[in-house]
Formats: C-alpha cells, sequence, structure tokens
C-alpha cells in the first residue's frame, strides 16, 4: 500500500508542472523544505535522542553557502544548492566536537549557542553583507518560468531522496543502531555500538540536509539575511512539526507538515499568533499524545506507510 | 584608561548575569531540568513591570515588591500544572516543552506589546556615577545591580546550605527516590525550587530592563549568557557562576571595546574556549553534566 501511494504521490508531483500553477509550486517548494528540514531534526531527535535546538546553524550556513558558491566563485546555483549541504556538514564537524560534550538539555542549549557564533560571524562579515545580508544574482539571467521550473524540480528531487534515504538508512543496521542509542546509550555502547561515531554521522547528516534546504529555500526567495537565515523560528517550525506529527516515524513529519500550513493559512491574518497556537498545540500533543497524530493514528489501525519500528508478529 | 574602565563595566554586568545563570543551576541542580524559556520567563516579569509603572507611576526599582511574589508563584503553578508531568520520562519531553514555552511566550509578548522595545525608567539613578578617581566612574545603577547579585546569590547558598528546605533540594538531587522515602514530597519541592527561580529570575528581568531596553525576543539572549555563565563557573557552584558571569561580562565589555558588534560574539567564543581547555569548567564541583 505505501508502494501505491508513494507512486500516486510522484506522479503527482513528476506532471504537476503540467496542471498546476506557479503560485501551487512556490508553496509545494515550500512545503517540501518544511517536511525536510522536519524529517532531519527528527532523524536526530526522534531516532537518535540527540535534541538540537540550533538547526538553524546549518540552514544558515547552506544559505550562504549557495550565495558564495554561486555568486562569488561562479558555480551553477543549482549544483551550489548540493554543494551547500556538503559546506553545511563541513561546519558541523567542528562544532559536534564542542556540542557533543553535552548531553540532554544542555546539549539544547548548546547547541543553541553555536548557532548563534554562526550568526554573529557572519553578521559581522563584510563580504557577506553584514546585518543586510546578500541578494542571490547568479539566478538573475534566467527567465523567470525556468528558474520556478528548476527550483521546483530540485525541490521535488531533495524531498524524495531526503524520505527515500531517511527510510533506507533507518531500516538498515545503521537505523537500528540509531534507535538502540535513543532508547539506552550504555546498553547499546555495551552490545558493541560504537555510541560516538554513530551519533556522529547522523548529527552530519541532519546538517547535510539542513543546509541543502536552506539553500533550496534560499534559491526560491533570492534575498539572505543572517537574522532570517538564522532564526530560531526554523527550529521552532522543524520541532513543531514533527512533534504534532508523531516523533520518531518517517509519517508522522508529513502529517505534522500539512497541519502546520493548514494553521499558518487559517490565521494568516493575525500576525504571529499561529506561532502561539502551534506552540500551545505542540506542547499539548507532548504531554497528552507523545506519539503524535501519527501514532493515534496507528493504535487505531493497522497504517504503515514507512515501516522503520521492528515489531514481533505472532 | 579606557580598557581597565570596560573590564570593571563587565564586572558589574556579570553579577547581572550570575543572577540569571542562578536560577537556571538551582533548577538543574535540584531537577536535571533545563528550562529553556528561562530568558523569556525573566522579560516577562519586565514587562510586568512595565505595566505596573505605566499604571501606577512606582519607579521601577520597587516593582519588585509586586513582580516577584507573583512570578514566584506562576512559577510554581508551571512546575505542578506542566513540567513535574514532564519529568521521569526521557530528556525530550522537558526540553520541547520549555521550548514550546519560549516560542509562545515571544509571540504573545510581540503581539501584546508590538516589537518596540522598551525600557524601565527609574527617574535619573541609571545614569548617575561615581568617580573613582584616575578617569575612572562607576555607575551607580550597575554597583547596585552587582551588589544586589551578590546579596542574592548569598542568600541562595545559605537558604541550600543552612535550611531545611535546602536540605531537602540536596538530598532529592543526589537521590530522588531515598529522599521520597524519606517523606519529601519530591512534586511539591520542586514547585518550590522552581518558584525560587522564578522569584530571581524576576529580580534579575527587571533589573535589565531597568539597565538596558528589551524587546519580546530578548529572552533567548538571557538563557544563553545565563547557560554561558554556569558552564564558565562550572555546574553545581553558585560563587563559580557568579565568577563565570563576571568572566562573560569582562568578555562582552571589552571586546565591545575593540568595535560593538563584537562585544556579544567575543562572550560566546570565550565561553567556546574555556568548553574546548576547562571543559569541566573552572571551578567545578560534582561532574553531573
Amino acid at each position: 500500500m505505501g508502494a501505491v501511494a508513494a507512486a500516486v504521490v510522484l506522479v503527482a508531483l513528476a506532471t504537476l508542472p503540467r496542471w498546476g500553477d506557479a503560485s501551487l509550486m512556490r508553496s509545494l517548494v515550500e512545503f517540501i523544505a518544511l517536511l525536510v528540514l522536519a524529517q532531519m531534526w527528527n532523524l536526530l531527535a526522534g531516532y537518535t535522542g540527540l535534541v538540537s535546538i540550533g538547526q538553524q546553524a546549518y540552514l544558515g550556513l547552506g544559505g550562504y553557502a549557495l550565495v558564495v558558491l554561486a555568486d562569488d566563485v561562479g558555480l551553477d546555483p543549482f549544483l551550489s544548492v548540493a554543494l551547500a549541504g556538503v559546506v553545511a556538514a563541513a561546519f558541523a564537524l567542528p562544532t559536534a566536537a564542542i556540542v557533543f560534550r553535552f548531553r540532554g538539555g544542555y546539549f539544547a542549549v548548546g547547541t543553541w549557542a553555536v548557532a548563534e557564533v554562526y550568526r554573529l560571524l557572519i553578521a559581522n562579515s563584510s563580504a557577506l553583507g553584514r546585518g543586510t545580508g546578500r541578494t542571490l544574482a547568479a539566478v538573475f539571467p534566467l527567465a523567470r518560468e525556468t528558474r520556478e521550473l528548476a527550483t521546483y524540480a530540485v525541490a521535488v528531487a531533495l524531498g524524495v531522496i531526503a524520505i527515500a534515504a531517511s527510510y533506507a538508512y533507518l531500516r538498515s543496521r545503521f537505523g537500528l543502531a540509531l534507535m538502540a542509542i535513543r532508547d539506552s546509550e550504555p546498553a547499546s555502547d555495551s552490545l558493541g555500538v560504537d555510541v560516538g561515531r554513530t551519533k556522529l554521522m547522523a548529527y552530519l547528516t541532519a546538517a547535510f540536509g539542513t543546509g541543502t534546504t536552506g539553500a533550496l529555500i534560499y534559491l526560491n526567495l533570492l534575498r539572505i539575511s543572517p537574522d532570517a537565515a538564522f532564526s530560531i523560528n526554523w527550529t521552532a517550525y522543524m520541532i513543531f512539526i514533527v512533534v504534532i506529527g508523531g516523533i520518531g516515524t518517517i509519517e508522522g513529519p508529513i502529517v505534522g507538515t500539512a497541519v502546520f500550513f493548514a494553521l499558518r493559512e487559517l490565521l494568516s491574518d493575525f500576525g504571529a499568533w499561529y506561532l502561539v497556537l502551534l506552540g500551545t498545540v505542540a506542547v499539548t500533543v507532548m504531554m497528552v499524545w507523545p506519539q503524535g497524530l501519527w501514532g493515534l493514528v496507528t493504535r487505531r489501525w493497522d497504517l504503515r506507510f514507512f515501516p522503520v519500528q521492528r515489531r514481533l508478529r505472532a | 584608561m579606557g580598557w581597565v574602565d570596560a573590564a570593571v563595566q563587565g564586572v558589574l554586568l556579570g553579577g547581572l548575569y550570575a543572577l540569571f545563570a542562578a536560577g537556571l543551576s538551582l533548577i538543574f541542580g535540584v531537577m536535571r531540568l533545563v528550562n529553556l524559556a528561562h530568558g523569556d520567563f525573566s522579560i516577562v516579569a519586565a514587562f510586568l513591570a512595565l505595566v505596573l509603572v505605566d499604571t501606577t507611576g512606582l519607579n521601577p526599582l520597587l516593582a519588585p515588591i509586586a513582580i516577584v511574589p507573583l512570578m514566584a508563584a506562576g512559577g510554581y503553578v508551571v512546575q505542578r500544572g506542566v513540567l513535574n508531568r514532564t519529568l521521569g520520562r526521557g530528556l525530550l519531553p522537558p526540553v520541547l516543552v520549555t521550548f514550546g514555552f519560549s516560542i509562545i511566550i515571544q509571540n504573545l509578548l510581540l503581539q501584546i506589546f508590538s516589537a518596540d522595545s522598551r525600557r524601565l525608567n527609574p527617574g535619573g539613578i541609571e545614569t548617575a556615577s561615581m568617580a573613582l578617581g584616575g578617569g575612572l566612574a562607576v555607575g551607580w545603577f550597575p554597583l547596585l545591580t552587582f551588589v544586589a547579585a551578590v546579596m542574592i546569590l548569598a542568600g541562595l547558598e545559605l537558604i541550600i546550605g543552612r535550611t531545611s528546605l535546602g536540605r531537602a533540594f540536596r538530598a532529592t538531587s543526589d537521590d530522588q527516590e531515598t529522599a521520597q522515602l524519606m517523606g519529601i514530597d519530591h512534586r511539591r519541592l520542586y514547585g518550590v525550587a522552581m518558584a525560587l527561580a522564578f522569584a530571581v529570575l524576576a529580580v534579575a528581568g527587571i533589573l535589565l530592563g531597568i539597565r538596558t531596553t528589551f524587546t519580546f525576543s530578548s529572552g533567548p539572549d538571557r538563557l544563553l549568557f545565563a547557560f554561558e555563565a554556569v558552564i564558565i563557573g562550572g555546574l553545581g557552584s553558585l560563587w563559580g557562576t557568579l565568577v563565570g558571569g563576571v568572566l562573560l561580562g569582562v568578555a562582552q565589555t571589552v571586546g565591545a571595546k575593540f568595535s560593538p558588534a563584537w562585544g556579544v560574539l567575543t562572550g560566546h567564543l570565550v565561553f567556546l574556549a574555556v568548553l574546548v581547555f576547562r571543559p569541566a569548567g573552572l571551578f567545578t564541583r560534582g561532574s553531573g553534566r
């Protein structure tokens, strides 16, 4: 059933430029970007137990990497999106050396502090436009339709790869090791899981995915500034989406992103109230149904599109 | 001369940071909870003081008389109503729920008070200063803040070290289940600890609001500075926290002397340097992290 649903969605996405309009394509780019961001945060917190509050660091670094690679180095802007993820992962390596000294809540604050360091370093760099930021000039020569179509194609590719790769990753030995660490670090250590290495791999992967998505977001927006790119709100979106949808599943963030979009559209005339409401919903879900909306669904119906949990069958 | 001046200002600023850090440290010590909305709650206290001052014309220096009990009661309710239920269920719920609070509070403040920066005006003392000779001057208000911070930290140290409440804190921190067997109701105790932490952060928030301008989004920076002061000083030591706050304050004011934009960044970099070279902090006691 999962395969049929996936095929339907893929065909719809592939043919969308033929029947949809530009605004639908832009909304889908945004939808996929948020979904991938949430999926990457889920990889950290939901499967590995690394609760990062600093993922905006990699989103911002990815966005700035796109501008530098495309405008300053002169690479193809669409190729730069993929390379931006590599840049973000490269920054994640030394960052991990620092933040992995902390556990639990202090890890959360530590990642937040490091994200602030990146924001301030970029806001103080005149080459990167200081506080006002930069505009992505490399795509100006392209016709508007070409650019939008290419951005959409990049987004769909990123979304499909992120979900397929997460699924394959979590079904592998590696995913099993991740979930073992989340459930008990000492126990998995004693059973021969290389805890440090496994956590580092998950952290770097999440940084790569978040950085690539950051580049996609700014390929779509064309204008980047440190305050917007390194805003804590990005991480708030990731967390609210994952918690509301259902942490530790691949379906959860999909449900969560849909809820996020619906609430934001519904409250679009009321300023920041949608964040107040989303935060309240997320806190309530966390307290009352820790498995999220998707958890409620699977408890009632045996419905799993991307099963990564291992279950004993009678 | 300017450098000495910057350092002196930094020391005094550090007292305020230690005050933000004390509550964070107390809560982590008693219940291993990191309240990610710590800074935001202090900004709530500053806005409450603003409303009080605007409606009654009271001097903001007297605002703590009303705001501190109010915030302490709020802390007790938040702990008993919500946070207690997140404890003992793994590390995810407390982090996510307090982070949710942080985002909710910031956006509520944005909606209610707009994005304008505000300030509490105590009527002149905030700019008055005392000459120390040699061109050096110390502001009365920063000095008052520092003295208040040291007195509050000493008070906390007394409560934790010398009273039966403090003994219950320490016992629960060491072994909650055994403490429970000895008749300590840990849920109530956690409520009291949070009330105490909120009382301190309310004072810190009001002092901050008199010292400088604040907005709806000033909270996260307070949390980060508090966290950095705790880590620099070493976990589990209030006086270490004071030294940590002072080092952070000096790093920021001396860094800002190079270039105003570098102040906060220099503070963060000193924190990272301490973390890399002295991961246990400068004055550590115990090893829980």
